[in-house]
């Protein structure tokens, strides 16, 4: 590997909390608290976790929407935490974002066309003629017709909602696609059409994307390699067949069992963690997970284990598996 | 999961499309269906229509005074009857009109402008940006306002400009506040994230994603607002602080009639302004709450 598409080293979002009337820092919520991890180009690396885990504060991170409170994220080997507004504005052009509620993700007041055709006014791309070409064009390649240029948001269903997100996405050819919970809102049938237009737009136009979900299933249709968060950290990172066959980390084990099996005869062990989710306000010392774990060593509870290749590409955060 | 063919789903599309309408259309439509509303639209369209057309519409010259018709009760001559100077009321009436809607129109337009940027900036960039801007909300909010025009108005002299001004000064705090809130909200929308993820600028995504969906507030604030400075005005005028005559505005028409034996003696001549007054103030009311019932999503299909 000659250079790394996408990286993230020990990305940090912490949002203060402020309380008093002088608005002094009571406390901070680790909504992202020291996730590393690569993106190879072409792949779809899925991201799961619990709502809350921080999954979608990650995405929003990498792409500045939210700034980062430490850590370095490069693009093609540029360094894109410290471009300044306007660089980062331009940078935009190759990272896009599709949205997790296709009812919220459109501005109610402006047409479809309008839609398409404003990352290319943004971005000084194409003069009239040709942008409206171009609106068509990924009109045409989402699965919609021309004639529904002329429409408003709320004219649309959800899945074809869903496809002018992608549409608006696909705009400015971008190479990374973040797309943060892009099936969650939809009706089951209509997210494999969904995902199955994500994969052929992702051959078609040589796409990487980070797939964040909480559906299991759909990150394993989706994603070449998947990682778990648990509490604002990346606690296993795995390839695909090797995560589900072979999870490592108690808490990834626990969540798969939890995955509904379409057969009413199979019976299967599950995994029922006691008690909730910690506030990411407080976050357990050590691991985060030792206060649900039921392999708890003693040394998980003051020493935070580091997420450690323990088998060929196979990441995992515990202490369990220090030995190897 | 099986894999789809994509063309199955195309027909998706072809569900009713219950309204091929803008926001705009559904606005008008249920707009039209407040009775009190259109009523109160229909009076301000015969109010404006005849004060921009004052001219055309009145016989007498409304600074004309005529001594020997010094306070005659309303006659075929004289509609509203004349004043203590002779004056025709009715034509100080459209003619005051005139002054009244200038000045309502003009201090909300300002006031709104001031109010909207401010307020626009508040809520859009938050943080110390947002509290030094609603600490000079809170300070000009502090000032009793009616003794803060009065002050303003003597100092400078009571001219039209001078009291539109002073209207926009103390104005401008209601909208700043509004507008921060509905900026704030609408922060937090996905679109709002979207539009960044493009790459579109602050003020871009201010004036072309944030305003128009925080528009609808902003307008009923100003219909409102225009009655509450005719109001104002009239009260001001009254005092004598207002438009000094012979300039006619509603409030000096009344200060004019302001004496007991005038208003025993004459009493049609506070009548009329004052019936202008209260039903200008009203139909601005009505037409107010009208636009926020017809454009608020939550009451759809109630009435």
């Amino acid at each position: 590997m000659v250079q790394t598409f996408f990286q993230v080293e020990n990305l940090k979002k912490y949002f203060p909390i402020r309380g008093g009337i002088l608005g002094r820092e009571m406390g901070v919520v680790r909504a992202v608290d020291d996730v590393t991890f690569s993106i190879k180009k072409g792949e779809t690396l899925g991201l799961v976790g619990e709502s809350g885990c921080g999954k979608s504060t990650t995405g929003r991170a990498l792409l500045r929407l939210i700034e980062p409170t430490a850590g370095r994220i490069s693009f093609e080997g540029k360094e894109i935490t410290s471009l300044s507004q306007e660089e980062m504005r331009k940078m935009r052009r190759d990272m896009q974002m599709v949205f997790q509620d296709p009812f919220a993700s459109l501005n109610p007041r402006h047409t479809v066309e309008r839609i398409l055709e404003e990352p290319l006014i943004v971005h000084g791309i194409g003069d009239r003629k040709e942008r409206k070409k171009r609106v068509r064009e990924l009109l045409d390649v989402v699965g919609l017709t021309a004639y529904h240029a002329k429409r408003y948001p709320h004219q649309f269903s959800g899945g074809q909602r869903q496809r002018i997100v992608i549409a608006r996405a696909l705009a400015l050819n971008p190479k990374l696609i973040i797309a943060d919970e892009p099936v969650s809102a939809l009706d089951v049938s209509i997210q494999a059409q969904v995902l199955n237009l994500l994969q052929d737009l992702q051959k078609e136009f040589q796409l990487t994307y980070l797939f964040i979900a909480h559906d299991l299933s759909v990150v394993k249709h989706i994603s070449d390699r998947v990682g778990v968060m648990y509490l604002g950290r990346l606690i296993e990172l795995a390839e695909k067949k090797i995560l589900y066959q072979y999870p490592r980390h108690p808490y990834t084990q626990a969540l798969l069992s939890s995955v509904p099996f379409p057969d009413p005869d199979y019976k299967k062990e599950r995994i029922i963690l006691q008690g909730d989710v910690p506030s990411p306000a407080n976050v357990p010392q050590g691991c985060a997970f030792h206060t649900r774990c039921s392999l708890v060593m003693e040394r998980c509870k003051t020493q935070r284990p580091e997420l450690k290749e323990s088998g060929p590409g196979h990441f995992v955060a515990c202490h369990l598996y220090d030995k190897i | 999961m099986e894999k789809i063919p994509f063309h199955a789903f195309v027909h998706e599309s072809t569900r009713k499309d219950r309204s091929d309408q803008s926001f705009l259309k559904i606005t008008i439509k249920r707009f039209c269906m407040n009775k009190l509303a259109v009523i109160g639209f229909l009076a301000l369209v015969v109010i404006i229509f005849g004060s921009l057309f004052a001219p055309f519409l009145v016989s007498h010259n409304p600074a004309a005074q005529n001594l020997m018709e010094r306070l005659q009760p309303p006659s075929s001559m004289h509609w509203f009857g004349t004043d203590e100077y002779g004056r025709d009321i009715f034509s100080r009436v459209f003619y005051g009109a005139r002054v009244s809607l200038l000045v309502g129109f003009a201090s909300v337009l300002g006031g709104i402008f001031v109010g909207t940027m401010i307020g626009a900036m508040a809520g859009f960039y938050g943080g110390w940006v947002d509290n030094i801007l609603m600490r000079m909300v809170d300070l000009v909010n502090a000032f009793p306002s009616i003794f803060l025009l009065i002050t303003i108005v003597t100092l400078l002299e009571p001219s039209l400009t001078n009291i539109v001004i002073v209207f926009i000064l103390l104005g401008w705090t209601g909208t700043a506040r509004l507008v921060r809130g509905e900026f704030l909200k609408i922060r937090q929308e996905e679109y709002i994230w979207a539009a960044k993820s493009i790459g579109m600028s602050n003020l871009r995504i201010m004036l072309f994603h944030m305003l128009p969906n925080a528009i609808g507030p902003i307008i009923v604030a100003a219909t409102l607002g225009v009655g509450g400075v005719i109001l104002a005005e009239s009260g001001l005028s009254f005092l004598g602080l207002g438009i000094q005559p012979p300039t006619p505005s509603w409030g000096n028409m009344l200060q004019g009639a302001q004496s007991l034996s005038i208003m025993v003696m004459a009493p049609w001549y506070p009548f009329f302004p004052g019936l202008m007054i209260l039903i200008t103030v009203l139909a601005f009311n009505f037409v107010g709450d009208g636009l926020r019932d017809a454009m608020d999503p939550k009451l759809d299909g109630r009435r």
